[in-house]
């Protein structure tokens, strides 16, 4: 199933707000998760697991280290 | 640097009575008991059917993301230290001059629990990232440290249900020493859950008076047949002498002195000669620079059970001989259950009301003073407590031979 950007980055914003408590209409697409949303690397762990129940799109350890703002996130979700 | 005074500046507590200090000091005066039923779905598997769960759910105080990663000890703790930490004036001090001592008994076993059920059901990936620092029983420490940035050190001494009176024993004695000039210092206990019922169901500790579950915890009653069990946490500040009188602070009351030992005569029953106990109360004494003579009170540790209550009153007129007859003994419990990690904390603040106020709140549910109990219980109505220079102790014991006595004198 194919979701536009516009509901992945709905879906990340209601995930991080519930995760790490940052407002959903903070997140947007060039903010970096750890020095904008003041995001640590355990809550990204949970953000990626709590991703791919909605998106369905797993998230390897290897690979989320990589992705640094919102927009990396929606772009390998969209891949 | 030694003999520095330890004063008490702040007080926070979350009981099954209320979600402070203030709503938990007027139930324990009125008389009323904090025990209620568990969920139905529990009842058939568990031969006891209530608990003392906490007045004020913790959701209700802290920031739903925070919560997530919190235990629900930490959790509880969190709330009592803000408490405390507001009541004490929110304190400007140096960093590495402020410590946490905070304890849990148990440690974080909801959280063990929950992230079993989690990991059976689906999987090691749905596992919390934050299982570990959830469950370790440093947590509630380490969570209030982070809170208040206190970098002094923190600790987290576990002695079972004398966790949280050692932890204050510690926290004096970390000012004493001059580690630091202000420590938070408590405990918190969050373990009621079916396993847990189940584990002190088994070694026949609780109470099963599932016909009347708020007349269940009736300590020195002669019908008593065991503890029930409950959760919340109770946070004291305290502060050297000398940093509170600087900034001009309240005092509830001197910390005056602490008393340790240890049974070594079984695991989980007490030494029935009571030597231990007393023991702990001399040294506490000593500690304190006081003589029997000037304590007036004491907010004992019974529990409810058959062997624990009349031992603990035999262990007190020892110690304290015919100086006994003028010590009014409650049993706080009688209307909180037994907060475990959290009972001495939370006892210890009762103890200190007790002298502010100068009025014992009665031990509830005792129709029948069982004729072995060898001191005077309050009961019926708070008793008034003398005028001038008195002292109180408060007294902790745990599974493990734990004795820990706490000595509080007026300011």
């Amino acid at each position: 199933m194919a979701y536009s950007d516009k509901e992945i980055l709905d879906g990340l914003g209601e995930i991080i707000d519930e995760i790490a408590g940052v407002p959903a209409g903070d997140v947007t697409p060039e903010k970096s998760f750890v020095d904008d949303l003041d995001i640590d690397s355990l809550s990204m762990v949970e953000i990626a697991v709590a991703a791919q129940d909605k998106f369905g799109v797993e998230i390897p350890d290897d690979q989320l280290k990589d992705l640094k703002t919102v927009q990396d996130v929606i772009v390998f979700i969209q891949k | 640097m030694s003999n520095r005074e330890v004063v008490v500046t702040g007080l926070g507590a979350t009981t099954p009575l209320g979600g402070d200090v203030a709503t938990t000091w007027s139930a324990l005066l009125e008389g009323r008991s904090g025990i209620t039923n568990l969920p139905e779905e529990w009842h058939e598997k568990l031969p006891v059917h209530f608990a003392g769960i906490a007045a004020v759910d913790p959701s209700e105080k802290l920031e739903r993301h925070r919560l997530r990663r919190l235990d629900r000890t930490q959790q509880f703790s969190l709330v009592a230290a803000r408490e405390a930490w507001t009541d004490a004036g929110a304190p400007e001090v140096d960093p590495l001059r402020l410590g946490a001592v905070v304890s849990s008994g148990i440690g974080g076993i909801l959280t063990i629990l929950n992230q079993y059920d989690t990991f059976r059901e689906k999987g090691w990936k749905r596992v919390s990232p934050f299982t570990v620092p959830m469950l370790m029983p440093n947590s509630p420490a380490a969570a209030v440290a982070l809170e208040f940035g206190a970098r002094a050190g923190a600790h987290s001494p576990v002695s079972a249900c004398a966790s949280s009176a050692e932890a204050i024993a510690d926290a004096i004695d970390m000012i004493r020493s001059g580690r630091a000039d202000i420590v938070i210092a408590g405990g918190t206990e969050a373990a009621i859950h079916p396993l847990n019922i189940a584990s002190f169901a088994a070694m026949r500790a609780l109470s099963t008076r599932n016909d009347d579950p708020q007349g269940a915890s009736r300590p020195f009653d002669v019908t008593r047949d065991g503890f029930v069990m409950g959760e919340g946490a109770g946070i004291l500040v305290l502060e050297s002498a000398e940093h509170a009188a600087a900034r001009g602070a309240r005092v509830y009351a001197v910390a005056a002195g602490a008393g340790y030992t240890c049974d070594a005569h079984d695991i989980v029953q007490p030494d029935p000669s009571g030597e231990g106990q007393a023991r702990a109360i001399h040294y506490a004494l000593e500690d304190a620079d006081l003589e029997p003579a000037d304590i007036f009170h004491i907010n004992a540790h019974a529990t409810s059970t058959p062997a624990g209550d009349t031992g603990e009153t035999r262990a007190i007129r020892s110690a304290l001989g015919d100086i006994t007859d003028q010590v009014a003994v409650t049993s706080t419990k009688s209307m909180t259950g037994h907060l475990l990690g959290g009972a001495g904390a939370v006892e210890s603040i009762a103890t200190i009301l007790a002298l502010r106020d100068g009025t014992v709140p009665a031990t509830i549910n005792t129709d029948q003073l069982d004729p072995e109990v060898a001191v005077d219980v309050v009961l019926d109505k708070p008793r008034d407590l003398p005028t001038g220079d008195i002292a109180a102790i408060n007294e902790s014991f745990g599974f493990g031979g734990h004795n820990i006595a706490l000595v509080f004198r007026r300011a």
